[in-house]
C-alpha cells in the first residue's frame, strides 16, 4: 500500500495534476451555485475536456475536482437563496438558510466550508484504509436491504417533525412519495398517474420540486412580508470566524458525520442525499434536549452534519467505483462512463494492473479538499454579500433563477407552469405549518424505494424477505422505533412534568 | 376550522382519488402474464393511499396535540400583506413561461427582470435596465456558450 501512495503522491503533486484539481473545484463551485446545475450534469458537460487531454489520471482528478467543487457550490446556493439545486444540499438549507436569515451568512458558509473539508478528508483517509475491504461488504447488500434502508431514511422525518408535527410530517412524506409514483416507473413500463398528458410520461422533476417547495414559497413571503429596516434581518454580515466553542460544538458531529456518511456512501445507490439526510437526523435526535429546538432555526450543529455526511459520502461513493465498477450514483455512473472512453476499466484489478490511477485518484482528495478551503475561505465575504442586493433586485433574480433552474434540466416551457403551480400549493402548505422538507425527501426516494421493494417481492414471491433477512428486519425495525421515538420521548416527558407538579 | 385541517381534507380528497386509480382503474389493461406476479404496477400506490388517507384522517380529527407556534406570516390577517405584489409576480412568471420559446431567451428574460423590479417599487431605471440586460446576457452566454445547452435567443422570426 505504501508504494502504491508514493505512487500516487508523486503523480498528484505535478504541476499539471494541481492545475487539474484547481481548476476542477473552481468551476464546480462556481457552476454548482446555478440551482438547477448539479454535480452530474457539470460532470456531464466537462467529460468532453476530461477526455480530450487523453490522460485517465489527470482526467479523473478534472471531474473529481468538479464533483467536490459542485457540492460545496451546491450548498452555497442552499444557504444563502433556500434554492439546493442538488438533492444531497437539501439538509444544509434546514438549518443554513434560517442562519442566513439571522445575519449569519458568513459564519453558515464558513462551517458548510470547514465541515465540508473535514467529511472529505477524513473520507479519504477512511476510503485509503477500508477500500479493499469495504468493497466485499457493499456486495452483501440486496434490495431487501436497500428497500429497508430507504425506510429508515424516510422513518428519519421524525427527526424533522417537532412535538404535534409528527403526522404532518408523515403525511408530507407520503404525498412526495405519491408524486414519484407520476409517470412511467422503471420496473413497469406502464404510464402511471399521468392523466393523458405527455410531459408528466417521465414524470416530475426533481429540481422542479425542490425549487417549487423550497426557492418559491420563500421569495413570495419575502414579497408578501419584507423585513422591516433596522430589523438587520439579512441586510449585514456579521461574524465570518466561529467561536472556540462553537468549533468545540461541532467537532463531535463532524468526526461521528465524517464517518456514518463514508460507510453510507459506499453503498451502491445510497449516496450523498441519504447519508446527508440521515446524518442530520441522527444528530437531532442524540443533542441535548435544549439544543434540539434549536434545529431548523439556524443550528450551527443541524448545517455541519449534512455537510461533512454528504462530502464523506461523495469520496466513500467512489469505493464501489474503484474496486468493483460498479457506480453508487448518476455522477459516478458518469464518471465511469469517462473512465472507459479513456480505455480504463475500474474494477478489482485495477488497483493491481494500474495503481497510478487509483492511488493518484485518492491522493488528489486530499489536494482537492484543501484547495476547497484554500479558495473558498477568502471568498466567503464577497459571496455572502449576494444577501445585501436590495429586495428589489434581489427577488426578481430569484425567481429568475429558480425558473432558469428548472428549465435547463429539461428544455421544457411547461416544467416553468408544473413549477408555479407546486410553488403556490407549496406557500399554502407552508402558511399552514406543513413541513416541505418530507415531502421533498418522500419524492427523492420515492423511485428507489419502489424499485427495491419491487425486486424484493419478486426474488421472495411475496413479503417474506422481510424474514428472511434479518438485516432488513433490523434496518425496519430501527425504523419503527425512529418514527415512535418523538412520541415516547413526549410521553415521557408528559410524566416527569406530571410528577414535579405533584411534587415528587 | 383551521387552515391545516382545511388542507388535511383536501389532501384526503386527493389520497382518495389517486387511491380509486390505483385500486380499481389501474389494473383493468394489465396483461394476464403480468398478474401472476407477486407484485403489480398498483401495488405501492394501493399502500401510499392507505397510509395518506390514515395520516390525513390523524390530522382532521386533531389526534395529535398541537404546539402553539408563531409562524412567519398569520394567514388570518393576509389582507395585511402584500398580496397584490405576490399576485402580480406569479402572473409575471406565468407569463414569462408562455413567452419564453415564441419571444426568445433575451426579450423574455430582459422583461421579465426588469418588470419584476417595477412591480416591487423600483423606479431608478438608469439602473434596473442596464442591469437587467448584461445579467440576461452573461446568464445566456455562460448556458448556452460555455456550457452548450440550447436556448434560442431571439424569436424565431429574427432567422437567428
Amino acid at each position: 500500500m505504501l508504494d502504491g501512495i508514493l505512487l500516487g503522491l508523486q503523480t498528484a503533486f505535478s504541476i499539471q495534476m494541481l492545475l487539474m484539481v484547481i481548476g476542477g473545484c473552481l468551476i464546480g463551485t462556481f457552476i454548482g451555485m446555478l440551482p438547477g446545475l448539479g454535480p452530474m450534469s457539470i460532470i456531464a458537460i466537462m467529460i468532453p475536456v476530461a477526455i480530450s487531454m487523453g490522460d485517465p489520471a489527470a482526467a479523473i482528478i478534472l471531474l473529481a475536482g468538479v464533483y467536490y467543487g459542485a457540492i460545496f457550490g451546491g450548498s452555497t446556493s442552499s444557504i444563502l437563496l433556500n434554492a439546493p439545486g442538488v438533492a444531497g444540499t437539501v439538509a444544509t438549507s434546514f438549518d443554513g438558510y434560517p442562519m442566513a436569515k439571522k445575519g449569519q451568512a458568513g459564519k453558515a458558509l464558513t462551517v458548510a466550508a470547514i465541515a465540508s473539508f473535514c467529511g472529505g478528508t477524513i473520507g479519504a483517509v477512511l476510503l485509503m484504509v477500508f477500500a479493499p475491504a469495504l468493497s466485499s461488504v457493499a456486495l452483501l447488500f440486496h434490495s431487501a436491504e436497500y428497500f429497508a434502508l430507504m425506510v429508515v431514511g424516510l422513518s428519519a422525518i421524525a427527526a424533522f417533525a417537532g412535538t404535534g408535527q409528527v403526522a404532518k410530517a408523515l403525511l408530507m412524506t407520503v404525498v412526495g412519495l405519491m408524486l414519484g409514483t407520476v409517470g412511467e416507473g422503471t420496473m413497469f413500463s406502464l404510464p402511471r398517474f399521468t392523466m393523458g398528458i405527455m410531459d408528466l410520461q417521465s414524470g416530475l422533476s426533481f429540481v422542479t420540486l425542490a425549487m417549487a417547495m423550497f426557492a418559491l414559497p420563500e421569495a413570495l413571503f419575502l414579497v408578501l412580508n419584507p423585513p422591516k429596516p433596522g430589523s438587520g434581518k439579512s441586510e449585514e454580515i456579521k461574524g465570518l470566524s466561529i467561536t472556540r466553542q462553537e468549533a468545540k460544538s461541532i467537532a463531535p458531529v463532524i468526526g461521528r458525520q465524517s464517518i456514518q456518511g463514508f460507510f453510507i456512501g459506499v453503498l451502491p445507490g445510497a449516496g450523498a442525499t441519504i447519508a446527508s439526510f440521515l446524518g442530520y437526523a441522527v444528530e437531532r435526535n442524540i443533542a441535548p434536549k435544549g439544543e434540539q429546538k434549536e434545529f431548523g432555526k439556524g443550528s450551527i450543529k443541524g448545517l455541519a452534519a449534512p455537510e461533512t455526511a454528504n462530502n464523506a459520502a461523495c469520496t466513500g461513493s467512489f469505493v464501489p467505483l474503484l474496486t468493483l465498477g460498479i457506480p453508487g450514483s448518476g455522477t459516478t455512473a458518469i464518471l465511469l462512463g469517462a473512465l472507459i472512453a479513456l480505455n480504463v476499466t475500474p474494477g478489482p484489478r485495477l488497483m493491481i494492473d494500474e495503481p497510478q490511477i487509483f492511488w493518484a485518484v485518492i491522493i488528489s482528495m486530499y489536494i482537492g479538499n484543501i484547495v476547497l478551503l484554500v479558495l473558498n475561505l477568502p471568498l466567503i465575504p464577497y459571496i455572502a454579500k449576494i444577501l445585501t442586493i436590495p429586495r428589489n433586485y434581489l427577488i426578481p433574480y430569484i425567481l429568475f433563477f429558480t425558473l432558469m433552474g428548472a428549465y435547463i434540466g429539461q428544455n421544457n416551457a411547461t416544467e416553468l407552469l408544473i413549477l408555479v403551480g407546486l410553488g403556490v400549493c407549496a406557500t399554502a402548505l407552508k402558511f399552514a405549518d406543513y413541513p416541505l422538507a418530507p415531502l421533498l425527501i418522500g419524492f427523492i426516494l420515492g423511485g428507489m424505494l419502489e424499485d427495491n421493494f419491487a425486486r424484493s417481492m419478486q426474488l421472495y414471491d411475496g413479503v417474506a424477505f422481510i424474514t428472511a433477512r434479518p438485516m432488513t428486519m433490523i434496518l425496519l425495525a430501527l425504523a419503527v422505533s425512529l418514527i415512535l421515538l418523538p412520541s415516547i420521548r413526549s410521553k415521557q416527558a408528559k410524566i416527569k412534568a406530571n410528577r414535579v407538579a405533584d411534587g415528587d | 376550522m383551521a387552515l391545516d385541517r382545511w388542507i388535511a381534507l383536501i389532501i384526503l380528497g386527493f389520497c382518495l382519488i389517486y387511491g380509486y386509480t390505483a385500486w380499481f382503474t389501474m389494473d383493468v389493461g394489465l396483461a394476464p402474464f403480468m398478474k401472476r406476479n407477486p407484485i403489480w404496477p398498483s401495488t405501492f400506490p394501493k399502500i401510499l393511499s392507505v397510509l395518506g388517507a390514515t395520516a390525513s384522517f390523524f390530522i382532521l380529527f386533531g389526534v395529535e396535540k398541537k404546539e402553539d407556534k408563531v409562524l412567519d406570516i398569520d394567514y388570518r390577517r393576509l389582507h395585511e400583506y402584500k398580496v397584490g405584489q405576490a399576485i402580480l409576480l406569479l402572473s409575471l412568471m406565468i407569463v414569462y413561461a408562455l413567452l419564453l420559446r415564441p419571444a426568445g431567451f433575451m426579450i423574455s428574460t430582459g422583461f421579465f427582470l426588469i418588470l419584476g423590479s417595477v412591480i416591487l417599487g423600483e423606479r431608478k431605471w438608469y439602473m434596473m435596465i442596464p442591469i437587467a440586460l448584461i445579467s440576461t446576457f452573461f446568464v445566456w452566454y455562460l448556458v448556452q456558450e460555455v456550457l452548450g445547452i440550447y436556448m434560442r435567443p431571439y424569436p424565431a422570426w429574427f432567422g437567428v
